[in-house]
Formats: C-alpha cells, structure tokens, sequence
C-alpha cells in the first residue's frame, strides 16, 4: 500500500495547524504537553522524512500538482490574509507602532484587491514536489521539528530563571509548529499567491515569537523584525502582482522556466523580499534584534525556517539571474554581508550574537553563490543551507542550555567549559568545528563556493571570500579556545540540561558527523537532481573523487587522534606542572603574586578588537552602503522596466 | 598513479625533516653571520630537538599532548597533500586546520603567555589565511587547475602570470616562518614580553614535535614557492630551487632588519599588501582572461 505523497504533503502542511491548535488547549508545562509534542512532532517527521525519500527515490525530478479544486484553499488563503493584516493593525496601535500598519496595508490590500477582482491567473499548478522541496522537507521535517522538541522542556527551565516574564509558553510553542506548518506550506506550493500567504504568516510569527517576553527591548525588535519583513512582503507582493497582471503567470516554475528577459522585473522584487528575510545587510538588525526572544526561537528562526525562506527564493531564481545586472548585485550584497558580518562578529563576544552575525555572514554566502547562477554555485549554495541548517540549530540549542546552567551566555563566561560542563562542551565543539574547519561540510562548500565563484570571474567575490574566511577563523578559533581551557582545581558544575533536549541534541550532533561521511553522496543524490531540475541539464560532479577520498582520510583522522591518544595513553607518564606565570604562581594556575607581594586573580579575556571592527564604527556603515547598493538594483532594474 | 602518489607523500615524509632541519640551521647560520658572530653549526637544530626529545616532559594538562599530537599528524599529512600532487585548497584548508590545533594547544594551557600567543597566532591566521587562498586561486587562474600534479606539467612558469600573488605569498611567508617584523605570536629572539609565547607552556617531547612540525611547514612553503617556477622542462626545478633559496634568504634578512611591530600594522600592512598586489592582479588577470 502506497500513500499518494500528495496526501502526506497536504498531512504536513495542515498538521502543524492543528499541533498549534491541541497544544493551546492544553495545561501549561504539564507532562502530557511535552507527550503530544513529542508524539506529534516525531509523526510530523516520519511524514517528511517519507515524502523527501520517496521524491528522492522516485528519481522523477519535478512533480507538479495541478489541483482542479482550489476554491476553499483560495477562500482560506484570503481570509487568512485579512487575519493577518487585521492582526498587524490591531498590536500595532496597541505598541503604537503605527508604521507597521503601512507596510501591511500596502502589502495586502492590492493582492486582495487582484485576488477579488478575480485578475489572478487561473490553471496553472499549484503544488511542486521536486527534489528541492524533499531536500527541504527533510530540514524543515528533522531540525524543525527537534527545536520543537527542545522547546517543550527548555521552556520549564525558561520560566524558572526568568520569573519576571509572564508564562505562556504554550502559545510560544503553539507558535512555532505553526512556523513548521507555514513553512511546509510555503516548499510545497508552486502558486505565488500561495507562496505569498505561507510568506506573511512567517513574517507574523516571527514577529510574535520576538515579542514573546513584552518587555521594551522585545517590543522594538519584534516590531524592527515586522516592517522589515513586511517591507520585503510588499516587494513580493508587487512581484507577483506584475507577474499576473503583465505576464499571465501565476506560479513560480513558470516564472525560472520562461526564460523571458523581462520576467527579470518580478524576480528582482522577488530576490529584495528574499535579502530582507535571510537578514542581509541592509536588513540584517531584525535578526540580531530576535534575540532576545527565547533561545528555541533563535534557533528556528536561524536555522531550519526563517532566513532559510530567503534563500531557497534565490536559490529558486538563480538560473533566471545568471548574467544579469540583478544576479551581480545579489552576489555583491551577498559577498559584503559574508565579509562584514564576519568582522562583526569578531567584536561581540555574547554568543547568542557571535551565532547571529554568523548566520548573517553564512546566509550572505549562500546568496552570494545564488546569485552567480552558475550549477557550481547552486550546488554549494544548496549545501550550505543543509550544514548550516544543522550546525547552527545545534550550537544555539547549546548555547541554550549552557544558559540555563550558568546563567550567562557570554563567550567570556565559558572559560574552561571543557571542564565545568564537559558534555555540553564536547558538543558544542563539535557544533563551532561543523561551522569552520576542514573536513566538516560547511567548508567543502565554501570550497566549491570558491571554485563556483572562480569560475563565473566574479573577482570581488572572491576578494570578499578570501577575507571573510580570515575573519571567520579568527572568531570562531578564538571561541573554540575559550572552551578548550583547562582549569585546575575547577569544579564540574552541575549538568541541568533535561532530557527533552538532548533528544534533539544528540541526533543533531550525530547529523553533523553523519554528513561529514554522507556529503558524496548527498552530493550525488540530493544536489545533482536538484541541479538537473533548474538547469534541465546534467552536470558533473563539482567535486571530483580523488578529493573525496583525501576528504574522507581527514575526516577519519580527525576522529581517530582522540580516540587513538585514549588507547596510547600519549601524555599520562608526563610530570604535570602548572602553567608558566613567570615564576609568581600563588599555588595554581588562576593567581599570581603582584609586586606588593599580594594575590591577585589571573584572567584571561578573549581579544575583540572593537576598536578597529566594532558594532559604532561598521555597523551603520555596512547598512548604508548595502542599502545604497540595493536602491541601485531596484532602480535600474524595475524603474528601468518602467 | 595510486603508487606514484604514495611514494611521493613517503619521500616527503623521510626527507622533509632533514631539510626542513638543515634550513633551519642555515637560517640560524645566516642570522649570526648578519649579526658578525660565528653561530652554530649547521645541523645545531637536529641537535636541539634530539636533547629535547631526551628530557623530561613536563605537561600543564593532558589535552594539551593531544593538540600538539594532533597538529604534528595534520602538518605532515599537509605537506603529504602537497607533494604527492594534491589539490591546492585542499592542502590550504588542511594547513588552517594544523595551525587551529596548534593554538587550541595553547589555549588549552590557561598560562598568559600560551594563551596571548594563541590570539595572537589567530591574528597572524587572519592575516595570511586569505593570501594563501589567494595563491591557490592564483595558480588555477594561471594553469587552469587546482591539482599540483596537474600544476607541475605547466608549460610555462606561473610567476609570469601571477608575480603579485608571488610577491603577496613572499610577504606573508614573514609571518608564516615566524620572522621578525611579525613573530607576534613566538618571539623566536630572546627576551621578549612575551617568553615564548604560543610554545611557553611546551617542553620535552612537546616541544621537540613542534619544532618538527614546523620543519616539515618550511619545507611545504618553500615546495609552495618552488610551485611558481616549475614547468614540465627539468630545467626549472633548478630555477625553482635558486628561488627558494633567495626567497628563504630575503626573510632572514628581514628577520633581522626590522623591529616587531603592533598587531593592528600587521593586520593592516598584511592585507593592504595581499589587496594591492595579488588583488590588482586578479583582476588583471581576469580582464585578460
């Protein structure tokens, strides 16, 4: 017996909903809450993972779905819209915050204004299942759904720290399974006017689930995260009201497939609504902004959902931007937000932000390898959503958790983490390795990011490539040693983290290693289809196999030096000694005798350079410069058309 | 080709150290000269790390054997890469990797003078890093591939091509053989604030493999300056073994010219050096291309 897929996609997209639903029912942190969202959430995950092997498998690259009976998903989608715009106006004059209701109205209103006009382009698909789509259903399906679970029991933990915040931790989890929900919506369907509808409910979510503390700071940045958002909502809205007044088209395939140099005009605005959402610069201080929220929606939102949303729209428009004056400046934006928020990430030294500016600076790559439109750059592109998708939902659960049990999440504060919290420690190391070094997957697509770029001649690209991979070696080393320090005579402290969450961290955890092994073949039978599917084409391997090989004699040695200096016993006949302070130890390796022959604390701090990279002096810089440079796409290439 | 590959990387892995050793010596050797002392003699350093391997190892902890173990395996499986005709990312990105363990050694020490030679290290990294990128770019600009098998049947030397990425790799080597004006991070002249350094809280057997590792490091950069010379003709490994001597001669002399300077004119000299010429030389390159 087969499942028709189309009735597990159409499980997946409505299910999430109704999660949402049972979960607001139920009693606040009770057991049976984190049962239904252990139960549902691992049913959600079958579901996904059952679609995306069977699209896999199949070999059929691209599914369409034309449905025959759209009318009640049509009437839902425009009563949902009003919802939503009804929603934004009411906490708007609530938080008077005023200009939200602008960019919603202006978002909205035409769409409703096309949709009951009846303007809109019928019989066309409405649902795409390629291989694209499984690759992300398999994102959105596993590391979505174990950030749910991780919230269910951090959440507790949450609210037993932070008693000043009133609990309504149900609506925050209630919250993000409609996030997963939206998104599931939004992979599958091929209709911009569905597309539309999942993009404003992520925008929405986002924005509650930032505002989910109500204190001042949470307000403003869930409201920065609102009308960005939205301002990148309006800019899709006007893409797909071009596309089916001026071209006749109403869904995406149809608008990458075309190959008409005018449809460049709705897949610019398209590409702008992308840059807000995946938080380049000039939109990046959403994302920064949404930290203050609760770590599981830091998580999702940097990991499996939002800002992936941005990129999986480029990714989509990539062959449409090949050579085009859109495609360069995507890629330039791209590349100076790489560069940029890596040199910013330098100079912070709370995790949560280290973790954003990098997202930032990883997104920026991805968008910058889309938009050179080259099948080596699609490639890399797609590999790096799924390393950064697992790597960076794993070190923010950590960092969560590292939280909860110190109660701080500086990068200074984890000094000698190895030894206060091993276990957290050794994943956590894992999680910075899976995002900078060698053999781990985020650098074999920075690899072929290289070469795509290399190849395409995009020179600055590769300047901002070259020095932005500097930098993010320097930020990610330095932390990576502030956890490596051993202490003497330091104490373990005492692990809390529950066992809901490690549920989702060791599969996590496991994943990265996993994929480390597995990219050959996720090279060959996630990427290549999905490659074929944009390019209609079959192309080489972009990694070839005698590197492979040497890939995997380094992965395996990574893993085998541990292992190898545990069975060797290397270092445990060696005299220990305290470290070198100049002969003025005071009996360990934390105090020194000054030259008044007092004791005085010893202390390491980690170096930032603010004063050269700081957040005053590159910031509001790098907002203008990438603002200047996006007003220049918008202007030559849809006034241009104009 | 299996076997010539293997043969290749054990050839390294016997004969890297004896040469790594002798320049080393020569490097100690040419310095006193400089300095019009007499020095030691030539294979001094062979006798240095054969008395550290005698002594007694002092350790801080034990992780700090691992890294050291760790960043030794990884350096010569490096130079292995490069000499057996790898590719060249590849060999860079593995090199990044070496260095890594090595600072997390360092840092694992929780001393002042490992640790500020740890960040200072990740500093020295940040500024060659996207040079030694650059080169491996710079040669698949000019040859048209990334494979150093492939590199060394070039029909004419790279240098022709890509001299800005040649005079960019020679500039960062200062930092990368740890000479003078940027030995930041190991203060490899005496009495320095710094002590040792990264290498402070290393001795005995530690610290002989550091020094081992390093030998096998100079051998790899100076087959990576060789790499600009080489052409199919025999004659040119001549050429490529004149340009490394002059080259391993030109960073003594520097070493012994110039002050330490603060790491911010390092970080600036290093990349305004590695934009104007390997930069203006992408883009040449392109133009032509």
């Amino acid at each position: 017996m087969t499942i028709p897929i189309i009735d597990v996609v159409n499980f997946l997209i409505l299910f999430p909903f109704i999660m949402a639903v049972i979960i607001g029912l139920l009693k606040q942190t009770s057991r049976l809450r984190s049962a239904v969202i252990m139960i549902g959430g691992f049913t959600i995950m079958a579901a996904a993972i059952y679609v995306a092997v069977s699209v896999i498998a199949s070999g059929d690259t691209s599914q369409f779905v034309y449905l025959t009976e759209t009318h009640l998903p049509d009437k839902f989608v425009i009563a949902g819209e009003i919802f939503l715009m009804c929603l934004v106006c009411f906490l708007s004059i609530k938080y008077k915050k005023y200009y939200a209701i602008l960019f919603s109205l202006a978002g909205t209103i035409p769409v409703l204004w096309m949709d009951l006009t009846g303007r809109v382009v019928e019989g066309n698909t409405h649902i795409r299942i390629d291989t694209f789509a499984a690759v992300m259903y398999l994102i959105v399906g596993i590391v979505g759904i174990l950030i749910c679970i991780y919230a269910s029991g951090y959440m507790k933990d949450y609210h037993n720290h932070h008693t000043d915040v009133q609990d309504r931790s149900n609506y925050f989890l209630a919250l993000m399974f409609v996030f997963l929900g939206a998104m599931f919506g939004l992979i599958s369907s091929d209709s911009l006017g569905w597309i539309y509808f999942f993009w404003e409910i992520t925008s929405v979510c986002s924005f509650l689930m930032i505002g989910y503390t109500r204190t001042q700071e949470a307000v403003d940045n869930s409201f920065r995260a609102l009308w960005m958002n939205l301002l990148g909502g309006c800019g899709f809205a006007a893409g797909l009201m071009i596309c089916n007044m001026a071209f006749g088209i109403s869904n995406l395939s149809q608008v990458t497939d075309m190959g008409e140099a005018a449809l460049i005009v709705p897949a610019t605005l398209f590409a702008f609504a992308a840059l807000t959402k995946s938080a380049q610069f000039p939109f990046s201080r959403w994302l920064l902004g949404a930290m203050v929220a609760p770590t599981p929606s830091s998580a999702l939102l940097h990991s499996a959902t939002m800002v992936k949303i941005g990129v999986y729209m480029l990714i989509r428009l990539s062959p449409l931007m090949k050579g085009t004056l859109t495609g360069v400046m995507i890629t330039v934006i791209g590349g100076f937000t790489f560069f940029a928020a890596s040199l910013l990430a330098i100079t912070v030294s709370d995790g949560k932000k280290v973790l954003a500016y990098s997202t930032i600076s990883n997104l920026g790559l991805i968008t910058a390898c889309a938009g050179t439109g080259t099948q080596e750059g699609v490639w890399a592109a797609v590999m790096l959503v799924l390393f950064h998708a697992v790597s960076k939902s794993l070190l923010f659960q950590t960092v969560g958790d590292i939280e909860n049990c110190m109660h701080s999440r500086d990068i200074e504060d984890m000094h000698g983490l190895i030894i206060k919290l091993p276990r957290l420690a050794f994943i956590m190391i894992i999680g910075i390795c899976g995002m900078f070094m060698a053999p781990f997957g985020m650098l074999v697509s920075k690899w072929a990011a290289l070469k795509s770029f290399v190849d395409s001649g995009s020179v600055w690209l590769v300047l901002f490539l070259v020095f932005g991979s500097g930098s993010t070696l320097f930020y990610w080393a330095k932390w990576l040693g502030k956890i490596c320090t051993v202490i003497h005579q330091s104490f373990e402290l005492e692990d809390i983290t529950p066992r809901s969450e490690l549920v989702s961290i060791f599969p996590l955890t496991s994943l990265i290693i996993i994929m480390c092994f597995a990219f050959p073949w996720m090279s060959g039978h996630m990427v290549q289809p999905i490659l074929d599917e944009a390019y209609h084409a079959n192309i080489p391997d972009v990694i070839g196999g005698s590197d492979v090989i040497i890939m995997m004699i380094m992965v395996a040695m990574v893993f085998m030096i541990p292992i190898g200096s545990r069975i060797l016993s290397i270092g445990k006949n060696s005299k220990m000694t305290m470290s070198y302070v100049a002969g003025v130890n005071a009996g360990d390796d934390r105090h020194y005798i000054d030259s008044f022959g007092k004791e005085r604390a010893l202390y390491m701090s980690n170096w930032y350079m603010e004063e050269y990279f700081g957040e005053k002096k590159l910031l509001w810089p790098c907002i203008w410069v990438a603002a200047v440079l996006v007003a220049v796409m918008l202007i030559i290439v849809v006034g241009g058309a104009i | 080709m299996e076997i010539n590959f293997i043969i290749k990387a054990v050839l390294y892995l016997i004969l890297a150290p004896l040469i790594g050793g002798l320049l080393s010596g020569t490097d100690r050797l040419f310095a006193a000269r400089m300095q019009g002392r007499q020095g030691p003699p030539i294979i001094q350093p062979f006798y240095d790390v054969n008395k550290l391997l005698h002594k007694q190892t002092t350790v801080v902890n034990s992780i700090q054997v691992l890294f050291v173990t760790g960043y030794l395996i990884m350096t010569v499986f490096t130079g292995c890469l490069f000499f057996a005709g790898g590719d060249m990312l590849l060999v860079f990105f593995a090199l990044s990797m070496s260095e890594v363990l090595m600072v997390m050694a360092a840092f694992s020490t929780n001393g002042p003078y490992s640790i500020m030679g740890a960040q200072r290290e990740l500093l020295q990294m940040m500024c060659y890093e996207p040079m030694t990128l650059l080169v491996a770019i710079g040669f698949y600009y000019a040859q048209g591939s990334f494979m150093v098998n492939d590199l060394v049947k070039a029909s004419s030397p790279a240098i022709l091509q890509i001299p800005g990425f040649f005079i960019g790799f020679v500039f960062i080597l200062i930092i990368k053989l740890r000479k003078s004006p940027f030995d930041l991070s190991t203060s490899h002249h005496m009495h320095q604030e710094m002590v040792k350094g990264l290498t402070t809280d290393l001795s005995g057997s530690n610290l002989a493999l550091v020094e081992i590792a390093e030998w096998y490091d100079t051998v790899l950069m100076m087959g990576i300056v060789g790499m600009f010379f080489i052409t199919q003709s025999p004659i040119s490994r001549i050429w490529a073994i004149i340009a490394c001597v002059v080259v391993f001669f030109i960073e003594t002399l520097i070493d012994n010219v110039f002050p330490r300077v603060k790491y911010i004119t390092m970080l600036k000299v290093t990349w305004t050096v590695i934009l104007v010429f390997a930069g203006t030389n992408l883009l040449i390159l392109n133009v032509l291309k």
